[in-house]
């Protein structure tokens, strides 16, 4: 085992922490923005666009991250329209073919995720909201959102664990994110698996961190929910 | 398009690989998950301790780097063994590794899932079983297992439809799943794009069947609940 040569290479770890981090939290954060409003369409019933939401969550829950990646990165580069397009210049690009596939699948799951909290909004909250005269939009952004998305806290954690881990297939498409490091590593120095064990704990500790974030936050939202 | 028809054959073999591996690390995995299960209620400490210490690992660290490891180290292992006993290099292939991994890794998942749907069931069910002169054998079949697995579908399905898209990492360690061949061809044809669309298709096809089936135990194990419909 070489352990002294790991010392030597922390700053290529260090970078691989920061790009996976970096590519967790933008999916997440992006994944969210798109959620949001398919959720509360989705969750309305709303003609057309809720059946086109509820498509492509089923498309993207129904299919392997890895397929989704490819398809930007292998897949669209075959059209010369799009090689001819803007779009062109970011999508020769393998952080954004990977931020643009895990935000839209992290959205998906998270409609999911979201739509579920509101569908179990308890009915009085709502019956209350519209007897102290508030619009439909007013129970929404007053009541239904900040309620369902403080329960939706739970399981938001388990997506984030998940996008942190399924973000190692970056590694494939020649990023180096904590894998991608360990396999420069590996193969700088003829190892074969110092590097992918650095790699394991260091995944280890981002989901303790995550998990322990999230405990926090549920503790400090969801306070009024616990039994007394 | 003309390739997808040339290739149509390669990407079924690809389809039957994908199947073949998530059915068998599906099975390893619900015996994983079983022992887990049983593991975590033993009355002495070690046994629960290991039962933890495996789910918190795997479930710590990505598949990915948890396939790679097991690959080279089966490799290494296998080395060991042939030099030992004076044998030429044997390969150790990506499906075996990559089934026992996935198996491995998501028997973690599976034991807390057991683990839930056992602790739903209400003791007096199995006590009552007891009382009426049923023999554990019998009350477990008849009485409590039947509650159980009504228990664990839900979570018990959720962890096979991961499992199976799962198994697209493998095509990383050089196997030709669905993933793996969708990919050789697109590359060799320049026709990525219809090739991992077909990949695309095939697993929405996985999940949609896996659904039919699920719903029908579902309906079956919900017999003789009220509030089930």
């Amino acid at each position: 085992m070489r352990y002294d040569l790991l010392l030597d290479r922390w700053p290529l770890f260090a970078e691989g922490v920061w790009m996976t981090v970096q590519l967790t939290a933008l999916a997440v954060a992006v994944g969210f923005c798109i959620a949001l409003p398919c959720a509360i369409l989705r969750s309305r019933n709303t003609p057309i666009a809720s059946q086109l939401i509820s498509g492509y969550v089923y498309a993207i829950r129904g299919t392997p991250l890895l397929v989704q990646l490819y398809i930007f990165y292998y897949g669209l580069s075959q059209f010369d329209f799009v090689r001819d397009s803007f779009a062109w210049s970011y999508l020769r690009n393998p952080w954004w073919c990977a931020v643009i596939a895990f935000s839209l699948n992290s959205g998906a799951y998270a409609t999911e995720i979201i739509r579920g909290a509101i569908t179990r909004t308890p009915k009085g909250q709502v019956e209350a909201a519209r007897a102290l005269g508030l619009r439909t939009w007013q129970v929404y952004a007053l009541i239904v959102i900040p309620s369902a998305l403080r329960r939706a806290i739970p399981q938001y954690g388990n997506e984030v664990v998940f996008m942190l881990h399924g973000s190692a297939i970056v590694s494939v498409i020649t990023i180096t994110d904590i894998l991608g490091a360990a396999r420069e590593f590996n193969g700088r120095y003829y190892v074969s698996d110092e590097g992918f064990y650095t790699a394991a704990i260091l995944y280890a500790l981002l989901t303790l961190m995550i998990v322990l974030i999230f405990r926090k936050v549920e503790f400090r939202f969801l306070k009024h929910l616990k039994m007394r | 398009m003309d390739q997808l028809i040339a290739y149509f054959p390669l990407l079924m073999r690809g389809f039957g690989i994908t199947v073949a591996m998530a059915l068998l690390a599906f099975a390893l995995a619900c015996v994983m998950g079983g022992f887990g299960a049983w593991g975590q209620t033993s009355k002495w400490r070690a046994v629960r301790w290991l039962v933890m210490g495996y789910t918190t690992v795997v479930r710590g660290v990505p598949d990915l780097v948890l396939i790679l490891i097991f690959y080279f180290k089966m490799q290494a292992l296998m080395n060991v063994i042939t030099r030992g006993i004076g044998l030429e290099r044997v390969d150790v292939s990506p499906f075996i590794s990559g089934t026992i991994t996935i198996g491995l890794i998501y028997g973690a998942y599976l034991t807390e899932t057991f683990r839930g749907a056992t602790m739903a069931v209400d003791r007096g069910q199995g006590e009552a079983a007891t009382a009426l002169g049923l023999k554990p054998f019998q009350t477990l079949k008849m009485v409590t297992m039947p509650q159980i697995i009504r228990q664990a579908l839900p979570g018990t399905m959720n962890v096979w439809m991961v499992l199976t898209k799962s198994t697209a990492v493998v095509s990383i360690i050089g196997l030709s799943d669905l993933v793996g061949v969708a990919v050789d061809a697109g590359r060799s044809t320049r026709e990525f794009f219809w090739f991992l669309m077909a990949a695309f298709l095939g697993y929405l096809l996985i999940t949609w069947v896996s659904q039919q089936i699920f719903n029908r135990l579902e309906q079956r194990f919900d017999r003789g609940f009220a509030d089930a419909r």
